[in-house]
């Protein structure tokens, strides 16, 4: 903080002038961004404690409703797909696989559906203070990861209940998968929050988007179904292609002890270097939607 | 002087209103997009130089681009075109309690907004118990802000701004806000601002208000700048302005048709000589003689009479003619009516004229506003709403 004299009619302000508004273009503006979002990051932190607290200040069972639906889709799926359906007597520790492949996919859609309704559901702040825009995102991603961490210990519990400590070397794959799954999230975040300032419609359809997407990672049903459907061809190559796919799948690597020690079982070749690349082209995807995000947030105040 | 706070050279800012705002609406009417736009200059070209230590009031009339360009120095509303620079820390108390979440405790919310306005955790526990203190809050600090009446909800958010240390308080319509006791507290603390060399920069629609505090006006007017410098003639420039629009919406009102039972064609204002007022302001003291002239179309009972009102709408004196207890003839034909104001002692430099005439049982029948004005010398001793020929000694008082 620059110095300030505390005299009578004689305050100084030790600072530069300093243009106020953003930068567009793309190394130097991303860069202040980036410094701009720390300098805020108390706000953030705040901001994170404020979505996670609200949401449940006044149930009395508080943060356990946060467990209650995916332990519910949990249930639903474990019965009707794993039983009714059969799919359980190919897959081992079904339960397990269901719920690994639950958590990556609830971290995705939380951010994807919490971050696109930021900033309009936070106008009246974005409309009455300056202060970096990307904040609203991130605080939304930031609530997501922390209802991702509960469910996560979970998932841990239930795997230690259950004998299968997931203690091996797959487990590498856990912060790949999480990675991969956060920045390609917060880069669609970024860019849908903006979009949905301009045009309303965007929240709805995302909420249908990812009610399809969601068969379209293997988490109720395994690779293996897949690849004896579409197996060496280009389609399967398609399917892969989607990093949610790749987090989903390296997700199971780590925590589905059962399945990926299982010779029965189908996994994709090179499932590592995939998770690698994906991670590396969302990354330089997050870059852009910072980009995007800037040019946008010009006009959130009068769009509101 | 020294670098400025701010600089704003030769702002725009262009709004774009867009008629359509679906996915439906713009697919259908592609090809028609830009008749679905319009734009407008709520800034045009402006430029500014805000010193360090200085009040200024940002006035004008709705529409005129204040709070824009309020919001374009906080950099709420990036300018269309033109640059802003400024430096130091700002706090905006454009809105009070904008970032209040009603589920959260007051001092949950205190922290929030606290670290909205740019302070950290440990700025804000420095003078966590004075925020507490001025607000007045006292025990409901810890209860959730939904059960916080209006004016409590204020309070905090204005005692958190004002305890940011900022550089630059940019500051909106919200004095308003609070009971009396508060808006003194309020004002006090923007004069504790000023004292300690705080640059602040105030919108207001409150004339008294802005020139209780403000050192310096910025007049705006269709997005232009057309006064910046002294209060008193700022001010007198924004009334002008009222008038003018007064005067043309009074143009463009459409003619009333029919006869009404009684007409006022006009008003005569005289001094106590009987000959019509020039231009020159009053001075202190002189008799005012104001004649109404009506047209009596039907034999009915009427009661007529003339209001005073500042040009901001403020009445200032009514009289009619059945306070004055004149029985009013039935019969039609037209009448001159004669009020005599002795001694006039209106503390203001202007007031306008309005005159009326109702049916026996007050229903209004004809209004006549403005019917003229009335301008009068500045008080040379005292200031307020009625100037008076007053004198004072000082006595030693020996024990």
């Amino acid at each position: 903080m620059p110095e300030r004299s505390g005299a009578e009619g004689a305050r100084v302000v030790n600072e530069p002038l300093r243009r106020i508004g953003r930068d567009n273009s793309l190394g130097r503006g991303t860069w202040m961004s980036l410094v701009e979002v720390f300098d805020h990051r108390e706000l953030l932190g705040r901001l994170v404690s404020r979505e996670v607290r609200a949401k449940y200040k006044n149930s009395s069972l508080g943060i356990v409703w946060s467990l209650m639906r995916p332990l519910a889709q949990l249930l639903i799926y474990y019965v009707a797909i794993g039983q009714f359906l059969g799919a359980a007597r190919s897959i081992p520790d079904f339960a397990i696989f269901v719920f690994t492949g639950l958590t990556a996919w609830s971290l995705y859609s939380e951010i994807i559906t919490a971050g696109t309704n930021s900033i309009v559901n936070n106008s009246g702040l974005v409309k009455k203070v300056y202060v970096p825009r990307e904040i609203f995102p991130l605080a939304a991603v930031g609530a997501s990861i922390f209802n991702f961490l509960v469910q996560f210990v979970i998932l841990v519990v239930a795997t230690l209940v259950l004998g299968q400590a997931p203690l091996h070397a797959d487990l590498a794959y856990l912060p790949l998968s999480v990675l991969l799954i956060l920045t390609f999230a917060t880069a669609l975040a970024l860019v849908l929050s903006a979009l949905n300032v301009y045009l309303r419609d965007v929240q709805h359809l995302i909420e249908i988007l990812l009610l399809v997407l969601f068969w379209a990672s293997p988490i109720v049903y395994s690779m293996g179904f897949v690849h004896s459907a579409i197996g060496g061809t280009v389609l399967e190559e398609i399917y892969l292609a989607n990093p949610v796919t790749l987090g989903v799948l390296g997700m199971q690597k780590a925590m589905w002890v059962s399945g990926s020690e299982d010779p029965t079982q189908y996994w994709p070749e090179f499932l590592w270097l995939r998770m690698l690349i994906a991670i590396v082209v969302c990354g330089i995807l997050l870059l852009v939607a910072q980009r995007v995000f800037s040019r946008l947030q010009s006009n959130f105040a009068q769009e509101l | 002087m020294a670098e400025p706070l701010v600089r704003i050279e030769h702002v725009f800012k262009r709004f774009v209103l867009h008629k359509d705002k679906s996915l439906k609406d713009r697919v259908l009417y592609w090809g028609s997009r830009s008749k679905s736009r319009s734009e407008f200059h709520a800034l045009d070209d402006v430029s500014l130089e805000i010193g360090l230590g200085e009040t200024v009031g940002l006035i004008g009339h709705n529409g005129s681009g204040k709070s824009t360009l309020l919001k374009v120095i906080g950099g709420i509303i990036e300018a269309s075109r033109g640059d802003v620079f400024r430096r130091g820390r700002v706090a905006a108390l454009l809105e009070l309690g904008a970032g209040f979440h009603p589920d959260l405790s007051g001092r949950e919310n205190v922290y929030l907004n606290a670290a909205l306005l740019g302070m950290s955790t440990a700025e804000t526990d420095a003078v966590f118990d004075d925020i507490v203190e001025f607000s007045g809050i006292g025990e409901f600090i810890d209860s959730q802000v939904k059960f916080y009446s209006s004016g409590m909800y204020v309070r905090l958010a204005f005692s958190v701004a004002v305890h940011s240390d900022p550089d630059l308080l940019l500051v909106d319509e919200v004095l308003a806000v609070g009971d009396e006791p508060f808006q003194l507290k309020c004002m006090n603390k923007i004069r504790n601002f000023q004292k300690e060399g705080r640059t602040i920069i105030l919108v207001s629609h409150s004339s008294e208000q802005v020139a209780d505090v403000c050192t310096r006006v910025v007049v705006l007017d269709g997005g232009r700048v057309v006064h910046d410098g002294d209060v008193g003639t700022g001010i007198r420039v924004l009334r002008e302005g009222y008038e003018r629009d007064r005067l043309a919406g009074e143009e463009h009102a459409p003619g009333e048709s029919a006869h009404p039972a009684v007409e006022i064609d006009s008003v005569t204002l005289s001094g106590p000589d009987g000959r019509p007022l020039g231009g020159a302001p009053l001075p202190r003291g002189t008799d005012v003689e104001l004649t109404i002239h009506a047209h009596l179309h039907e034999p009915i009972e009427w009661v007529t009479g003339f209001s005073l009102h500042s040009t901001l709408g403020q009445i200032v004196y009514r009289l009619n003619t059945e306070g004055l207890g004149l029985d009013m003839p039935t019969v039609p034909g037209r009448y001159d009516i004669r009020f005599v104001i002795p001694a006039t002692n209106f503390g203001f430099n202007r007031l306008v004229v309005s005159a009326g005439a109702t049916d026996g049982g007050g229903e209004p029948i004809a209004l006549l506003d403005p019917a003229g004005t009335l301008d009068f010398a500045d008080d040379p001793i005292g200031a307020g709403v009625v100037q008076f020929e007053a004198s004072g000694t000082v006595t030693p008082i020996v024990a």
